[in-house]
């Protein structure tokens, strides 16, 4: 990746820390969910290096790797990366300990949501919210239903504007969803932790 | 079409094929349809969860997925277009193999077997499987002259926990090179598109997918072909730089390349016009 510039902030300030005041809950929780031990990471990097959206995350993915094995929970909870994460899996396909980070990050976003911490992007998360609601009421995702109804939510009216427009005259973005007609199996499946809680 | 056998597959298209790209799914039918290969809508399909679910909460992700193999025949493969449908309907299967308390509770609560063998396959397996020798006979467009990077974007073949399953590597490439297009190197194949992100934080995703069409300029490409429906838009709407190309659904090219007529219906739904292009290299009046 020769063209691309430069990264500043690849490895931000740590705050000091002891290791061993600390219980590391959210590790055990994290390998177990997962399915993933990463003790065998050796910090090489090369999940961040060759992760596309590295720049916008507050920290590499190697960091949050060590920041979970430091015990630092709220921090990893709170953190951008894991929601920055496109689950692209790119990270995981070149690690060279074969981890599946990209596993890990996931577990982490389900984790985060459950334990109802502030979300680092919040924005990201009122999407995933209005996909799931769409496709709770249609069985379906609505493409056009969702983007107005992420709109409403964020009040970024204008922002990005021009696409939609291109998108609707090109006919991309139906008016009328389509819909699942034994809709009471997707409403029983809705009978679930996202929308009732533990 | 006549002495060619047909094959019967079960097809499930997903909430993007279905809308934001009826192109690929009209052109998919239609060269299926060409080659004999039988494609069956699965009956009251469902999302297959998406990213979303995946995100907010594992049964929920897990009960979506199921619910389309339930509505699955058994007897035929299951067939998806949409890298990340045919994901996670293969994730739900292997969890379901894992756990058979909620692949018995599951097919209690639906009344409906949700069958552990049933194969889940691209579009594009099916083609190496069984359409090459049909691409042969059925040639009625050489793509002569047309150089094409073949984008595969991320899903087709990362998921570490199907990497088990076949890897699609340089198929694209085969059919295509078959058909008498010429495959371009020293782009960036597989690079995310940024998937959700262009929804959400499209000033982050513009200079990759930048950067993604810029390399295909510079390895003198004339146009990618995507294999992911998702790419295809990601690549179309969040491209800044002075040279666009023309982004094609796998399924477009290979239509076309069968002789289809009506892809005047499919080009109109592109951001970027590719009619010129194929009108200069004479592939379409």
């Amino acid at each position: 990746m020769s063209q691309t510039q430069p990264k500043e902030k690849i490895d931000p300030p740590m705050p000091a820390i002891t290791p061993g005041e600390r219980n590391r809950t959210l590790l055990a929780e994290v390998k177990e969910r997962s399915g993933t031990n990463f003790s065998r990471c050796y910090q090489c990097r090369a999940c961040g290096n060759g992760c596309p959206f590295v720049q916008a995350m507050d920290y590499p993915p190697n960091v949050v790797l060590r920041m979970l094995q430091y015990g630092l929970d709220r921090e990893v909870m709170e953190c951008k990366t894991i929601w920055i994460c496109a689950g692209c899996h790119t990270c995981s396909s070149q690690c060279p300990m074969a981890i599946d980070i990209a596993g890990v990050m996931g577990t982490l976003r389900l984790l985060a949501v459950e334990r109802g911490v502030a979300i680092a992007k919040p924005n990201i998360l009122d999407f995933h919210e209005e996909v799931l609601r769409s496709v709770e009421r249609y069985g379906r995702a609505h493409k056009l239903g969702i983007m107005w109804r992420y709109k409403l939510q964020t009040r970024r009216w204008f922002s990005d504007m021009d696409t939609g427009l291109k998108m609707l005259a090109k006919r991309k973005l139906e008016l009328r969803p389509s819909r699942v007609k034994a809709i009471k199996e997707i409403e029983d499946l809705f009978k679930c932790y996202w929308r009732e809680g533990k | 079409m006549s002495a060619q056998q047909h094959l019967d597959f079960s097809y499930f298209p997903g909430c993007s094929m279905a809308t934001t790209a009826a192109e690929s799914n009209a052109s998919m039918m239609k060269a299926a349809r060409i080659l004999g290969l039988n494609l069956i809508e699965l009956e009251d399909w469902n999302c297959c969860g998406s990213s979303s679910a995946q995100t907010l909460c594992e049964n929920l992700a897990l009960g979506m997925a199921a619910r389309n193999l339930s509505l699955a025949p058994a007897g035929r493969p299951l067939v998806a277009m949409c890298p990340r449908c045919l994901h996670y309907l293969r994730h739900a299967q292997a969890c379901l193999r894992k756990d058979p308390e909620i692949h018995r509770e599951l097919e209690e609560r639906w009344a409906r077997p949700i069958p552990l063998d049933l194969e889940i396959i691209h579009f594009l397996e099916v083609l190496v499987r069984y359409g090459l020798d049909r691409l042969k006979s059925n040639v009625k467009r050489s793509l002569k002259g047309l150089r094409f990077v073949p984008y595969y974007g991320c899903t087709v073949f990362r998921p570490p926990d199907l990497e088990r399953d076949k890897y699609f590597q340089g198929e694209m490439e085969h059919v295509l090179t078959v058909l008498g297009a010429e495959s371009v190197v020293g782009a960036y194949t597989h690079r995310c598109c940024g998937s959700f992100l262009s929804a959400t934080d499209p000033e982050l995703v513009a200079p990759l997918v930048n950067e993604i069409v810029d390399s295909s300029v510079m390895a003198k490409a004339h146009c990618l072909v995507t294999a992911c429906a998702m790419c295809q838009l990601n690549l179309e709407i969040r491209c800044s730089s002075q040279v666009k190309l023309p982004i094609f659904h796998f399924s477009e090219i290979l239509a076309l390349a069968l002789g289809a007529e009506d892809y005047e219906d499919w080009f109109v739904r592109h951001l970027v016009d590719p009619r010129p292009l194929l009108q200069e290299l004479a592939l379409v009046a």
